[in-house]
């Protein structure tokens, strides 16, 4: 094993002077060179596939919807495509019914993760860090929801709000009365209604991060905090939270980017209308719903993406910014 | 320092008590939290071990009656489960399989040959896996939709309709997360194991195959479990490019069991159990790599 490395650490520094005769003289010469020219095949399509299957059906759509986003087009023939500037953007902005309420519902669905769902998963992973009896019974509970799908999600709590057979209006004594409440049908309190369902999930799924995350902090940390008289929130706020760090970072981001993504609980449930609308349900309304117009639909994407691009840049630059090559 | 040397005899005693202090309120908490967690399944459970017609008597709300699993087997012949499960194969097997090729390989050269793109390619497929898909519906729906394709391999003429349409979109959109989660795992390998083999001969794809794959066996394993998950999961691509109903994966096949069953509560809520099982079992087996998965993602960042 020692042998090999030597050699190829004298490859490495380029020393081909001959005090070793390397038996393969042309791929021991240096970084680049050391690849043979079946290697650079190799490794070309290695590359090649998942980078063009990478820009064709990901970057190159994305592209494309900005593109579309200035035309006025009805999805039928690649000729009907027609420049309209930023006529879609004016309409969206100025006359759409649906996208000042999707922004709205966007930004509670952020906040609600944010300051709900996601604190909630941090508070369980903290309890479930100590040794308690049943940490892991308590665990297996929290995390089934985020096993299921969030279309599945939204049919589960549909059973469970449902206005004259759901649980919810049982338990709150107004099943069949005239006070019951359609959780899911109420176009003012829906939203919320959504939102808890989400929260099911999402809690469960900042829950099994933090919980790795906790166990990577050095307990070292926490002995000398404790050592030094901080009681278990000092130690948790100023110790434990900052040293999660790395993954703080991650679980904002996800968060955001849920918030973003957020469509299939709403589409299940009335396919993100009345009361319910979010942008990436417009984007989907104006693809395969009445009236298509592909412009439209395109120009909230094109926003969803512009939002998006900023949590993704933060992490990226998170990420990243330490590589070197 | 005094301090700390005097307290010192008295900390694993303390550490001891500690553990083993009952915590009353925290298993208050997390119970009735853990009971709140369980109602919506088990009320969906509940419903749909009940035959209608008790419910229809004694109301949902209620003890009385029989308890059997008549509705699965009825929602599982009537909701055409049997199908939607073949489908959900069909399109969950080969996705998982193409994702982990391309994403190992791809990992395999941005993260054990040093190459000027590296930072960039990483860069491109990682932020590709953040995008909303809805960003880049309408395009792809519309580009497969361009795509001619012959009879008696499509009977739209297009990618449209067709199980491939859903395996391509999902690989290219899993593509990114896997890559980024292999590459730190391969990177993480020591260089002195290829540059060995580099010596004996070996040429990248022996590099690849011989070296760095086996050796990434738990994190293609967690990643395999996930994407398991993930894909089986996944309600988006094939409710926006398959329009046959008995083409759908189960996912999103469920949601219209709704108008199938109309009002009949009971079936609906046996057919969203039967849809959790296959995810239940995947948890019970393999939930060490689940979780392994989930948070390899989240171990850089």
């Amino acid at each position: 094993m020692s042998t090999p490395t030597e050699l190829s650490d004298s490859a490495r520094r380029g020393s081909h002077a001959g005090q070793k005769p390397p038996a393969r003289p042309r791929r021991m010469s240096g970084r680049v060179r050391r690849l043979s020219r079946r290697d650079k095949v190799v490794l070309g399509i290695m590359v090649g596939i998942p980078t063009l299957v990478q820009l064709a059906f990901v970057w190159i759509p994305t592209l494309l919807s900005v593109f579309l986003s200035f035309t006025r087009w009805n999805g039928l023939s690649l000729s009907d495509i027609r420049a309209a500037g930023v006529a879609n953007y004016s309409y969206v902005f100025t006359d759409n019914p649906a996208f000042w309420p999707a922004v709205q519902h966007n930004i509670l669905w952020l906040l609600f993760l944010a300051v709900i769902a996601t604190p909630l998963g941090l508070l369980l992973a903290v309890l479930l860090d100590q040794q308690i009896r049943g940490s892991k019974i308590y665990q297996s509970i929290f995390f089934v929801p985020v096993m299921l799908s969030l279309a599945l999600v939204g049919i589960i709590w549909q059973l469970f709000y449902q206005k004259d057979n759901g649980l919810l209006n049982f338990l709150l004594g107004t099943a069949g009365t005239p006070a019951a409440v359609d959780w899911f049908g109420n176009s003012s309190i829906n939203i919320w209604a959504a939102l808890v369902a989400a929260t099911w999930r999402h809690a469960g799924y900042v829950m099994i991060l933090y919980l790795a995350g906790l166990k990577g902090v050095d307990a070292s940390l926490k002995e000398a905090a404790s050592l030094d008289g901080a009681n278990a929130t000092q130690t948790f706020f100023r110790i434990v939270f900052p040293a999660m760090a790395p993954i703080n970072i991650v679980i904002v981001v996800i968060t955001i980017i849920e918030s973003l993504r957020a469509f299939d609980v709403v589409w299940v449930i009335n396919k993100g209308t009345n009361g319910l609308e979010l942008i990436s349900a417009l984007v989907i309304t104006y693809l395969i719903g009445e009236g298509q117009s592909i412009g439209i639909g395109s120009a909230f994407a094109v926003i969803l993406l512009v939002i998006s691009l900023v949590p993704i840049t933060i992490y990226l630059s998170r990420t990243f910014r330490k590589e070197k090559f | 320092m005094s301090a700390s040397t005097t307290t010192r005899p008295a900390r694993p005693a303390t550490g001891r008590t500690g553990r083993s202090r009952p915590h009353y309120g925290t298993h208050l908490f997390l119970t009735v939290m853990a009971v709140m967690w369980m109602v919506p399944l088990g009320w969906a459970l509940f419903t749909a071990l009940r035959p209608k017609a008790d419910t229809d008597k004694y109301g949902y709300f209620s003890l009385g009656g029989a308890f059997n699993f008549d509705n699965f087997a009825t929602a599982w012949t009537q909701g055409g489960f049997p199908r939607y499960f073949m489908n959900s194969l069909i399109i969950t097997i080969p996705t998982i399989i193409l994702v982990l090729l391309c994403s190992s390989m791809m990992a395999f050269a941005v993260s054990r040959v040093s190459w000027k793109f590296n930072v960039t390619l990483l860069i491109m497929f990682t932020a590709g896996n953040l995008l909303p898909p809805q960003v880049l519906a309408t395009p792809l729906f519309e580009m497969f939709k361009l795509i001619q394709l012959p009879y008696w391999f499509s009977d739209s003429g297009s990618l449209l309709n067709t199980y491939l349409s859903v395996i391509i979109a999902n690989t290219a959109f899993q593509i990114g997360f896997c890559t980024f989660v292999l590459s730190n795992y391969m990177k993480a390998l020591s260089a002195d194991l290829t540059e060995a083999a580099l010596v004996d001969g070996a040429g990248i794809w022996r590099q690849y195959v011989s070296i760095i794959m086996p050796l990434c066996r738990p994190a293609i394993a967690a990643l395999a479990t996930l994407e398991l998950i993930f894909i089986y999961n996944d309600y988006f691509w094939p409710l926006l490019f398959i329009q046959s109903g008995d083409r759908l994966p189960v996912t999103t096949a469920i949601n219209n069991l709704q108008g199938t069953f109309l009002s009949n509560y009971n079936l609906l809520a046996a057919g969203a159990t039967i849809t959790v099982i296959p995810t239940l079992v995947v948890y019970l087996v393999l939930q060490r790599h689940f979780v392994a998965g989930l948070t390899l993602g989240s171990s850089k960042g």
